[in-house]
């Protein structure tokens, strides 16, 4: 075991949206940081493959077990299941564990969506006796998504709608025009269906950035912030509305930690990144201070110790509890931090479902660019709190309705469904259908709160351990009616609004809610199992992120999440985990860290 | 930047050699072309972690040259050339399809397995009904499409030739993705996106007025 060359002040496990974040708050207000990334160097500046066609891809840039959102998905060494580094569901559970092994982790991937938690997503348990609040507010939170908003760019609007907040005047970047068959679906749900279609918030750069004056605003008196993140942001340039975000962008218009958090982080010379470092546990010393992490360096697979006075997990929600749970030590037999008996529970992710239509009224559609944003430009919030408030529905929380379609670049499996509406047509007569029905397909989506519950939670499996030495996860799962129920109302909702249209619905519609839903993990939002609470022994985390047991061991991704509101999580754990640096901070200047 | 200057920038840098074919499962690669364009030095070129600026095909493919030809006339049955678009062959089709069936994963073994044996019939089937030891490369179009047309509608193919149609709508489908992934199959259909754009503007009125929103 190699010894640690370097003291840090600072460990960050993870350079995502959580560690991205807590590595730039941390390094312009002077800490030393150390940030640990089990993947591989990755610079979307130059490793992004803008524009090529899918002819110039393996099987048309289609999806494979090793990239299953397809061939030029920004993922790296990541996906459903990673090599070497298994996992395991107990009977019945069939989770899906997505990871991304690469600089900036599933920041390069996601999809952007931008969504601020309402004050009721806070309150939950207050609401409807189900789950846990928040020990924070929505008041707490609303000055961090504004400057997480402003610091990495956000196009949206603000429409006063209920729990869906306004951002503050000036934060948001203007949305971009919505494109023809958000216009037909805008025009039928809210005429005929009463739901309100209204601009997306995404990460994408709808204009440049006001680079003079946000740092000022973003970072007063700090004159290395607003230098570093000054320069980032003029190095941005504004979407070009072309080449889908997935690959991630060469032009930074898109948010992606590597492009957005981390060179601001470097340039303060106070940040430096290790690639390549498999973190398998937190070490402690005599008090039960965490003081260290053990990790594996992939390329000579040694195992290296480096200290430091705070440790940050922000390695994602299964992974940083993973890594909690194999921390064992004297005063934590159990795990680090894990006196309740509470991390890995709570495991959470989002209840989706969806349909797909096709619509003669945008058949034969006069060409011209649909490709836009390359995702939603509107989008449905959820919109029945009155109706649930009455009773009428049979399913607690809401969801949001993420749809798209239309005119966009033919991948694989174009025209794949064209038989039914066609009578089989090949021949030149297939080519006529062909230029009929292209950019006349529709896809819905729900995006629902999931309830935490008792069965959902990962744990250390006895018999696993992955080609790194480290003890691998087995997870349990169990959805609750309120899941299955929603994702029922989800389907049946997205065919009334196909129909609405004077569409067919072109999948199956489930009257049973379990055949609706997407697998456990399948949508990527998994949060909890290591959550925040006012009461240490019920809770592993207090709001800042901070564990109850050990005051220098935070986990600042989504694992303190104690509820996974219908708002895509990623803008709320960069929110949380700015909240988190500042008080990480204040607390070195008080030498609460010696 | 567009993409041709991303490739300069990226050619720029030092070029390492691309590692392909080691995954699990993948067959041996063929060594990378000394002339091909310069790739990413980051990307370690596993099936994970592949160059997706140069890609490359790890794979073989494996039909036989008499399997592509019959399918090169199967495909431009499927999809003519117009007086708008080639036909499918033309932007190599076939060639596709080979490089589908050949992928390692079991839905395309699968799919080989009904290609191989769909061809088989097909030449079969034209020979019992056009003639001993004539293949379906050898038919008229319209004698192509006396087979075709009793098969290309699974719902509605006779019993004894379920399996028959099961193999016309994947190579249907294939022939499909193959045509409409190609800038001439993208011209085709009329998309016109892959491009940078100034500013991003509201629809054009035609579009409007064609959904009833002008």
């Amino acid at each position: 075991m190699a010894r640690a060359q370097e003291a840090y002040d600072v460990i960050i496990v993870g350079s995502g949206a959580a560690g991205g974040m807590c590595a730039l708050i941390l390094a312009v207000n002077g800490a030393r940081v150390l940030l640990l990334e089990a993947g591989r160097h990755y610079d979307p500046v130059t490793e992004t493959p803008m524009f090529q066609l899918p002819d110039e891809a393996p099987l048309r840039g289609g999806g494979t077990p090793e990239k299953p959102f397809g061939f030029y998905d920004a993922t790296v060494d990541g996906g459903w299941s990673v090599p070497g580094e298994p996992y395991t569901s107990a009977e019945g559970a069939n989770f899906r564990w997505w990871r991304a092994r690469m600089l900036g982790g599933r920041t390069n991937h996601w999809g952007r969506i931008s969504l601020r938690m309402g004050p009721y997503d806070f309150t939950p348990r207050s609401r409807d006796g189900l789950g846990f609040d928040w020990p924070m507010t929505y008041e707490d939170l609303a000055p961090y998504y504004d400057r997480t908003e402003a610091l990495i760019g956000v196009y949206g609007s603000n429409e006063g709608l209920e729990n869906t907040p306004d951002s503050s005047p000036g934060v948001l970047l203007p949305p971009p025009a919505p494109r023809v068959h958000e216009l037909l679906t805008r025009k039928v749900c809210g005429e005929e269906l009463g739901i309100p279609v209204v601009p997306a918030h995404l990460a994408i750069l709808s204009e440049t950035q006001d680079h003079e004056g946000w740092p000022a605003r973003l970072f007063p008196n700090n004159p290395l912030a607003q230098r570093v993140v000054g320069e980032s942001m003029r190095s941005r340039a504004a979407c070009f509305w072309a080449t889908p975000c997935g690959r991630g962008c060469s032009i930074k218009a898109n948010f992606q930690s590597p492009t957005v958090l981390l060179p601001p982080a470097l340039a303060t010379g106070n940040l430096q990144v290790r690639t390549d470092a498999m973190v398998r546990e937190v070490t402690v010393d005599a008090r039960g201070r965490a003081n260290g992490v053990h990790f594996i360096d992939k390329r000579t697979r040694l195992d290296e110790h480096v200290g430091a006075r705070v440790v940050i997990l922000a390695a994602s929600a299964c992974e940083s509890a993973r890594i909690m749970l194999n921390s064992r030590s004297g005063p934590f037999p159990d795990g680090i931090g894990n006196g309740s008996g509470l991390v890995g529970k709570y495991l959470m992710d989002t209840v989706g479902a969806g349909v797909g239509g096709q619509l003669p009224a945008l058949e034969n559609m006069p060409p011209h660019n649909q490709d836009g944003a390359s995702a939603m430009h509107l989008y449905m919030p959820w919109w029945l709190y009155g109706e649930q408030a009455r009773g009428r529905l049979d399913f607690a929380r809401g969801y949001h309705i993420e749809f798209g379609g239309g005119r966009s670049m033919p991948g694989p499996g174009i025209f794949g469904g064209l038989e039914r509406f066609t009578h089989g047509a090949y021949g030149q007569r297939f080519k006529e259908e062909a230029r009929r029905y292209y950019g006349s397909f529709l896809w819905f989506d729900g995006r629902g709160e999931m309830i935490p519950n008792e069965d959902c939670y990962c744990e250390i499996d006895p018999d696993g351990v992955d080609q790194w030495g480290i003890p691998t996860l087995r997870f349990h799962w169990r959805w609750s009616s309120h899941e299955l129920n929603q994702a029922r109302h989800m389907q049946h909702t997205f065919r009334d609004i196909i129909e609405a249209m004077g569409g067919t619905v072109t999948s199956t519609v489930h009257d049973d809610g379990a055949r609706a839903i997407a697998a456990p993990g399948q949508i990527i939002h998994e949060v909890g199992g290591a959550i925040m609470g006012s009461d240490p022994s019920r809770s592993v985390l207090n709001q800042y992120c901070q564990s109850w047991e050990v005051p220098n061991l935070f986990v600042a991704d989504g694992a303190g999440f104690v509820s996974n509101a219908d708002k895509n999580p990623t803008l709320s754990i960069m929110a949380v985990a700015w909240r988190a640096s500042d008080y990480i901070v204040d607390e070195m200047r008080k030498g609460t860290f010696p | 930047m567009t993409r041709r200057s991303a490739l300069k920038v990226i050619a720029a840098a030092a070029a390492a050699p691309t590692v392909v074919g080691c995954e699990p499962g993948s067959q041996e690669a063929p060594p990378p072309d000394a002339t091909a364009q310069p790739g990413n030095p980051l990307a370690t070129g596993t099936a994970w972690d592949p160059d997706l600026v140069a890609p490359v095909v790890p794979w073989e493919r494996t039909l036989t040259d008499r399997e592509l030809a019959t399918l090169a006339v199967l495909c431009d049955v499927i999809i003519p050339a117009d007086d708008r678009s080639p036909a499918a062959s033309a932007v190599g089709a076939q060639d596709f399809i080979d490089e589908w069936v050949s992928a390692p994963y079991p839905g395309m073994r699968r799919d080989k397995v009904l290609i191989r044996g769909g061809l088989v019939w097909l030449d079969a089937e034209s020979s019992r009904r056009f003639g001993e030891g004539r293949a379906f490369g050898d038919l008229t179009d319209e004698e192509r499409r006396g087979i075709c047309d009793d098969i290309c509608y699974l719902p509605e193919a006779a019993e004894d030739r379920k399996t028959a149609a099961r193999f016309f709508a994947k190579v249907r489908d294939l022939t499909a993705t193959a045509f409409y992934t190609t800038r001439e199959g993208m011209d085709d259909l009329g998309y016109v996106g892959n491009s940078p754009l100034a500013r991003w503007d509201a629809p054009p009125p035609d579009a409007l007025r064609h959904v009833g929103l002008d």
